[in-house]
């Protein structure tokens, strides 16, 4: 431990500053429009956080996670990951920010290969790394597919084999594979039940407590954020129109979009049964 | 319209490329026109060289090329050695064939494989499906020419056919309508060894897309709300289901016009086939450059209109364009 | 008082070939009374989907129903003929799917495929047709019906998509409403809208629906009645507020749990009752005992024996799990 890595501490993991992408469409000499996806963004991302990103669709939320894990280039603004400008990375310290922050989308069984099996996926970025020998790396494999709580018998299985829930954690654990920094999950509980959801949501907070991963959410589900979330910000049009601690937003909601995500959300009474036992 | 256009200009470019390629592989076969004098022990090396001048064959590729291209430029192909004549007007009564044959041939293989291949898509017992594949299978695995030979056979045997040619013999004494009659008939042979020889590609196909479409969301939907089975399949999955065929449609074009070429020689059918054939074992350059330039653009019109009819159909590829 | 459906004892059998068939829903018995919204809770798999094509027929093969009787004012449709079966659907009960990018025919304008569910149902001109079509556009809150009557499906938003979907259900003025899942995969706005619509509707048309979610916020907002079912077959009913803030069988106590509530910031993983372990059986494996049991934190030995049956409550609550007496 460096001298200059306890002053980094202090700093964010992720720091955005007046983030700008816009989108030029040519239909013709005389008609082209553009778009600014993100039009100003500026976030924190605190080590070991988990910050929540809330908007529909369009506003610009899943455009940002791609920026930032540098599968687009913004049209302008700044990036800091870990200290670095991770917007002017030579090659291969570029390589090295893709090690360190891993991507998990909505729809896993549009992200995993329907042709590899469920071991071949989690071992391939060992494999395209390097990491050690092919014994090592199925070791490994088994390891992390059991981190996520999915038993060795499921390795030799494809992805359509597997439930919503189950292809997740099958896309978290590769996330895993390669010691990321900072995990975006990007729209990641969209589409599954709830106890699945709650089932993923306590592997993810799990992890967070090993690893000492930081965690970037990106949902259109405010009340589900908020209760997973450190920090929320509320993004509408490319901008951030209002941020802060989860709870808050409920109750002091200031900006007229956050107020009617609030009110989207339907109310559900408390249960007040007695917990059951554990088994 | 901007991509039709482009695409236009894309097949003028494949035919200029045709073009000199057919120049260089006739350049590289061994041989040419009056090679096979050659073998006449009265015909001198002088004559030959002399005749080879005559007609501009010892001149260099390039030069002869170019001389070509302005001779096309005020619309001749050429000069058929072996028929002393211009290219062009032995080409289009032969072209007016071709086309007739290949014609014929897609629309009835389509109207065929249409209703067939909707027909298997929606059959739900496994021995209906099963049988239907092994008769494509069969199909598919004989080669055209085997399917064009087989059915001469039959027309020999029975006679329900002409076996061979376009028109009989008191073809010009007959009225207009014997005279069509005549033409379809001696048609049935030849247009059926087309569409036997790619029935089978099309109906899979078909089969394969209709099922796909069936599969969708918006089929149970329609269903669910009561609307008639025959609209469902015919309002809502054919159109939904065009989509990659209308792509197939173009190829088919495609495959259709080269193995006309074959059957049209295997059963003496008077199109460019036989022409081109005849043409190649001349070593009549000119007359083998008609033919292939010809096919060459009857291709890239297929695709063209192959790929209108894909904008007329998806809307979806419309708003992209 | 007889319900506008009534659901009895209705089991399905997906064939799988060779080894013995799933059994995808299990002696499901419901009843809908006319302009009532029962909402039928269930996870992925539970087999609500299957339910709600079993009532009007439309299941695929292999799935098929084994036995049970659908009753729809009185009249049996298990059994009757397609024809007839026809003619029920769209006209006196109506089915909503959930909406993915292909709810809709792709390569087909929005209006003629609203039309064309008037035209199947009511001998009118096609001009009148077009008149209701559009009418019952602006009824579902589109803007500009005739531009949308005319655009195709991918130029619409998944809202109103959903809409029009919701427009084509309604368009013959059905009693009862099918609807599955109809507000997932879209936005959470969206899916407040689309809620506040399906309300407004139902009101003014004295419209029953039948609604399946696995959201219990959704439900609890439209829903008077609630049934949750497991593994295909039916474990508790009650009212919103009693099946949500009292449940009753420990499977939709988890659900209620696993519910984030963001009012007290309570976190849907606490270990205490945390997240429910585990997953639902393999349709195809079924043992005897209830289907929750290897899943129950209260699980006793008789569980695993035998299925519980069915209880009622004093307050007009039903359901299946040894602990209320089953």
């Amino acid at each position: 431990m460096s001298a200059a890595s306890s002053m980094a501490d202090s700093e964010p993991l992720v720091r955005i500053r007046n983030l700008t992408r816009t989108y030029v469409r040519r239909r013709g000499p005389h008609r082209t429009r553009r778009v600014e996806a993100l039009a100003g963004v500026d976030l924190d991302v605190p080590r070991g956080s988990i910050v929540a990103l809330v908007g529909q669709s369009g506003s610009g939320k899943s455009t940002l996670a791609r920026c930032l894990a540098r599968l687009e280039k913004p049209t302008g603004g700044e990036i800091r990951f870990d200290g670095e400008d991770a917007l002017a990375l030579p090659p291969r310290r570029l390589r090295e920010l893709r090690e360190r922050v891993q991507l998990i989308f909505q729809d896993s069984a549009g992200a995993l290969d329907p042709r590899f099996t469920a071991a071949q996926i989690v071992a391939e970025p060992l494999e395209i790394l390097g990491r050690g020998g092919p014994g090592e790396r199925r070791e490994r494999t088994l390891a992390l597919m059991e981190s996520v709580g999915l038993a060795p018998d499921w390795a030799g299985r494809r992805p359509l084999d597997l439930s919503g829930g189950q292809r997740q954690r099958l896309a978290i654990a590769r996330a895993l594979a390669v010691e990321p920094r900072l995990l975006i999950l990007d729209e990641a509980f969209t589409g599954l039940d709830a106890s699945i959801q709650a089932q993923i949501a306590s592997l993810l907070l799990a992890l967070r407590r090993e690893k000492g991963l930081t965690y970037l959410l990106i949902s259109h589900d405010l009340a589900l954020m908020s209760v997973l979330a450190d920090e929320v910000a509320i993004m509408f049009e490319g901008r951030i129109v209002e941020r802060g601690a989860a709870a808050g937003l409920f109750t002091h909601a200031r900006h007229p979009h956050t107020r009617a995500l609030v009110a989207a959300v339907p109310f559900l009474p408390e249960p007040d049964a007695a917990p059951a036992s554990p088994p | 319209m901007r991509r039709l256009a482009r695409r236009a200009l894309e097949g003028v470019l494949v035919l200029l490329g045709v073009s000199v390629l057919s120049f260089v592989m006739a350049e590289l076969a061994p041989g040419d026109y009056f090679a096979e004098m050659r073998l006449d022990p009265r015909v001198s090396e002088a004559t030959l060289r002399a005749l080879r001048v005559r007609h501009g064959l010892d001149r260099p590729l390039a030069e002869r090329y170019v001389l070509w291209l302005g001779s096309l430029a005020r619309g001749e192909i050429g000069y058929s050695f072996a028929y002393g004549s211009p290219v062009g007007p032995l080409l289009w009564p032969r072209v007016r064939n071709t086309l007739v044959l290949t014609a014929t041939a897609v629309a009835a293989a389509w109207l065929l494989a249409l209703p067939l291949g909707l027909w298997w898509a929606t059959r739900r017992r496994p021995a209906e499906r099963r049988a239907l594949a092994a008769v494509t299978a069969v199909l598919l695995a004989v080669p055209d020419v085997v399917i064009a030979l087989a059915l001469l056979l039959v027309a020999v045997r029975t006679g329900w056919f002409p076996a061979g040619g376009m028109t009989s013999i008191a073809h010009e004494q007959m009225s207009r309508g014997a005279r069509a009659w005549d033409v379809a008939s001696h048609l049935a042979l030849p247009a059926a060894a087309l569409v036997l020889g790619i029935l089978p590609v099309l109906v899979r196909h078909v089969r394969a897309s209709v099922a796909d479409v069936l599969e969708a969301p918006f089929v149970r939907a329609a269903r669910g709300h009561g609307i008639p089975e025959r609209r469902v399949l015919f309002r809502h999955v054919l159109p939904a289901a065009a989509n990659p065929l209308v792509s197939l449609f173009g190829l088919s074009l495609a495959g259709l016009l080269s193995t006309s070429l074959l059957v049209e020689v295997v059963v003496s059918w008077p199109g460019l086939g036989p022409l081109l054939l005849e043409a190649i074992l001349a070593r009549d350059f000119y007359l083998v450059l008609g033919p292939v330039l010809v096919s060459t653009l009857l291709l890239a019109g297929g695709n063209l209109l192959a790929d209108a009819l894909l904008l007329a159909v998806d809307p979806r590829i419309r708003s992209d364009a | 008082m007889a319900g506008l459906l009534e659901v009895a004892d209705l089991t399905v059998h997906y064939d799988g070939g060779a080894s013995a068939p799933a059994v995808v829903v299990r002696d499901v018995s419901l009843e809908v009374a006319s302009g009532e919204v029962v909402g039928l809770l269930g996870e992925s798999g539970c087999g609500k989907s299957t339910l709600l094509l079993a009532i009007l027929g439309l299941l695929p093969p292999p799935a098929r129903i084994v036995h049970g009787s659908v009753r729809f004012r009185g009249r049996e449709l298990v059994g009757l003929p397609e024809a007839d079966l026809r003619s029920v659907r769209g006209a006196e009960i109506a089915v909503v799917f959930q909406d993915p990018a292909l709810a809709l025919n792709p390569v087909r304008r929005v209006g003629p495929q609203v039309a064309e569910v008037l035209a199947a149902h009511r001998a009118q001109s096609r001009r009148r047709c077009r008149e209701d079509a559009l009418a019952i556009l602006a009824e579902v809150g589109l803007p500009e019906p005739a531009r949308l009557y005319d655009a195709y499906p991918h130029e619409l938003s998944g809202g109103q998509r959903q809409r029009a979907v919701i427009a084509q259900a309604l368009a013959c003025r059905p009693s009862l409403l099918l609807a599955d899942e109809p507000t997932a995969s879209l936005d959470s706005t969206t899916q407040a809208e689309l809620r506040t619509l399906l309300r407004s509707l139902q009101a003014r048309f004295d419209l029953a629906v039948l609604m399946a979610s696995h959201d219990l916020g959704a439900l609890a907002a439209l829903a008077s009645r609630v049934i949750v079912m497991y593994a295909g077959g039916l474990v508790e009913g009650g009212n919103p507020a009693q099946v949500f803030s009292d449940p009753l069988h420990p499977y939709t106590r988890g659900l209620a749990r696993a519910y984030p509530r963001p009012a007290t910031g309570r976190r849907p993983s606490l270990p205490l009752g945390g997240p429910i372990p585990g997953s639902p059986p393999d349709p195809a494996r079924r043992e005897p005992g209830c289907a929750f049991e290897p899943r129950c934190g209260d699980r006793r030995p008789v569980c695993r024996e035998s299925a519980p049956a069915e209880t009622r409550t004093a307050d007009g609550r039903h359901v299946r799990c040894v602990l209320h007496g089953g």
